[in-house]
């Protein structure tokens, strides 16, 4: 009977064990499938893998940055010398210019003559710029190919401009997304903190019990309900009235998103801010209040200087919830990946452009990529703010 | 006139009958200590006198609390000008987590003084009275955690005397403290005498025999015998009292 107990314990503590172990790598797992995929798009190149940029073989151009590519196409370069080459225009053959210089004889019903076209035209044209589907590329190709500079770090930590499809090159600058995100983040910080502040000071040290019972259920139930709610309610009731009392010629925009998001922090704020506040020792409150100092001058002078290190968690978690909110933020901040100047315009956020793109992303692209590396950029930003949660839940009290 | 008094004060927990018609005068400038068993009420009947009671929900009192001959529970006295007059030292060193100066000069930023040379000179004053200043003088910035015991209890009493309070009242001062630190702040008691009204709750019975003048035995919420210190422990005229101080139950 002990062995068998004893046999059956063994088994239960196994499988404890286990689940604690699964728990772990499957943690490990995602953490590292979402960086292999995010870091990678630092080997890629901003244009699709079955494109050839190509030159005559004379031009001593040999390599080209996206954004180059992208202002070739723009003609806000239209001379090689203006990338280092020589005092000649740029002349760039796309498919839509073969369809113009060669006749349908020169390159044959199927366009099975097209590739042998292609190659004696950047042959015989010093200035040439081909960009051209690999398919329509000879085997024995008498032009020379252009390296396109692989995405770095910076240009896409510091890059503006959020095009991830945009052809020729695609446009990676995650900056306008970065600041979007912690700018609404921000926005829903000032909105919900005196608002959750004065909620948790009022529960904990004004109400009585019963309004306190009546209370604390309601601010939970706040916390429950799905952000989708919270978008919905956001596009049907705030974007409207941010529309109508400041007069925008549209309502989504960053001060809606922040107002929605402060709601959505507000329970994270308000129940952790109201258990620091209550974890004041009564005798502190009670020296206080015995030195004649009133209920107002002991709350502002002990009890929340006392909770002050709870009340910051709960702001850092509450900055935690908005930072990673998708659906409602999708809904109601417009969307529009530019670098915000104010609240009154859209903006976009990391999570609302991986949930809005990443369905018409193709597997394993660039476009995927982008957004796998968004996503780890949220990571760590989510990651640090848990760890500052951290330093300041353990520090000491004074 | 008595500088405290009570007279015939009921109080209720709830249901909870826990003051039994208690009537009971103190004279200025004395030491009077309260004993009695744990849950006799002795406690609570010191509260009293600064109103520290409201604070408990379901508490009802009746019968007249009067300071310096004015009805603490009248509408017309505001509560915090009372417990201004009327300081308090609690059971266990409860300083702020503020350093040793600002501890001291709470009371005097909350009752609305700014003038920093005053408070300067206050809480120097108040730290020398609690037989503290030599100990904390170069330290007046650092936390009052960083203090023992001891010290920590000293520097809630100089917080209680910064606001030049006339009563205070002490609910078992020395009851987390080690010998040396108990007999400390019974020096400081007796020398407090000469400018304060000083009512100390105890459980040593031997503390309250050596600091005070007058005591009283309060038993299950009523007072049993108040009299002289000396004739409470020499010739007490209750058999409960002689009971309790020859140590029969308690």
């Amino acid at each position: 009977m002990r062995r068998l107990r004893k046999i059956i314990e063994k088994i239960v503590e196994g499988v404890l064990a286990m689940s604690a172990a699964i728990t772990s790598i499957t943690v490990l797992l995602i953490i590292i499938f979402l960086f292999d995929e995010g870091l990678s798009i630092f080997s890629k190149k901003p244009v699709d893998d079955d494109t050839v940029i190509a030159v005559n073989s004379s031009n001593p151009v040999s390599k080209l940055t996206g954004l180059q590519i992208k202002d070739i196409f723009d003609q806000k370069i239209t001379n090689w010398k203006q990338i280092g080459g020589k005092n000649d225009s740029i002349k760039l053959f796309r498919l839509d210019e073969a369809g113009t210089t060669f006749t349908e004889q020169q390159m044959g019903s199927n366009f099975e003559r097209l590739a042998i076209c292609v190659d004696s035209y950047v042959v015989r044209t010093p200035g040439v710029l081909l960009y051209f589907s690999s398919k329509y590329i000879p085997k024995d190709f008498h032009g020379k190919r252009i390296e396109i500079a692989n995405i770095t770090p910076y240009s896409f930590l510091m890059g503006k401009q959020w095009f991830p499809t945009a052809q020729p090159v695609a446009q990676l600058g995650v900056l306008p997304l970065i600041l979007g995100t912690l700018w609404v983040t921000l926005g829903a910080i000032l909105f919900a903190l005196p608002f959750g502040l004065a909620t948790a000071i009022f529960m904990a040290e004004i109400a009585n019990h019963k309004v306190r019972n009546y209370l604390k259920p309601v601010v939970e139930l706040l916390a429950g309900i799905p952000s989708v709610v919270y978008g919905f309610f956001g596009l049907i009731v705030i974007v409207p009235a941010v529309q109508k009392i400041f007069n925008l010629p549209v309502g989504e925009s960053g001060l809606a998103g922040s107002i929605v998001l402060g709601i959505m922090a507000l329970p994270t704020i308000i129940t952790i801010s109201e258990d620091a506040l209550r974890t004041t020792p009564r005798a502190l409150k009670e020296a206080s209040l015995a030195l004649g100092a009133s209920h107002w001058q002991t709350i502002r002078r002990v009890i929340v200087p006392y909770a002050s290190s709870g009340i910051t968690a709960a702001i850092i978690l509450g900055i935690g919830r908005a930072i990673g909110e998708t659906m409602a933020v999708l809904m109601v901040t417009g969307n529009a990946a530019v670098i915000p100047h104010s609240y009154f315009e859209p903006l976009r956020t990391i999570p609302a452009t991986i949930a809005a793109e990443l369905g018409e992303a193709a597997y394993g692209g660039l476009h995927f990529k982008a957004l796998f590396a968004l996503g780890c950029i949220l990571f760590i930003m989510t990651f640090i703010i848990n760890l500052i949660f951290e330093f300041i839940a353990k520090k000491k009290k004074y | 006139m008595a500088k405290l008094s009570a007279n015939k004060v009921n109080l209720f927990y709830g249901d909870n009958h826990a003051l039994k018609d208690v009537t009971l005068k103190m004279d200025a400038n004395t030491v009077t200590a309260f004993i009695g068993p744990s849950g006799c009420g002795k406690s609570t009947f010191l509260r009293l006198f600064n109103r520290m009671n409201d604070l408990i929900p379901h508490v009802r009192i009746e019968g007249d609390i009067v300071v310096d001959g004015e009805d603490i529970y009248s509408k017309e006295v505001s509560v915090d000008l009372l417990r201004k007059n009327i300081g308090m030292v609690f059971q266990k060193p409860n300083p702020f987590p503020k350093s040793i100066f600002e501890n001291v000069a709470y009371g005097m930023r909350v009752n609305g003084i700014r003038d920093k040379h005053y408070i300067n000179e206050r809480v120097e004053t108040s730290l020398k009275q609690a037989s503290l200043w030599t100990e904390v003088k170069d330290k007046l910035k650092k936390s009052a955690f960083e203090l023992s015991g001891g010290q920590q209890q000293r520097l809630c009493i100089a917080r209680a005397l910064a606001i030049e309070p006339s009563v205070v009242l002490m609910d078992e001062p020395t009851s987390a403290l080690d010998p040396l630190a108990t007999h400390k702040i019974e020096e400081l008691v007796f020398n407090l005498k000469a400018d304060y009204t000083i009512v100390i709750v105890t459980h040593n019975m031997q503390q309250a025999a050596r600091v005070s003048d007058k005591t009283a035995f309060f038993y299950l919420g009523e007072l049993i015998e108040y009299d002289d210190t000396n004739n409470i422990f020499t010739k007490p005229r209750e058999i409960t009292t002689q009971n309790y101080i020859t140590g029969r139950f308690g």
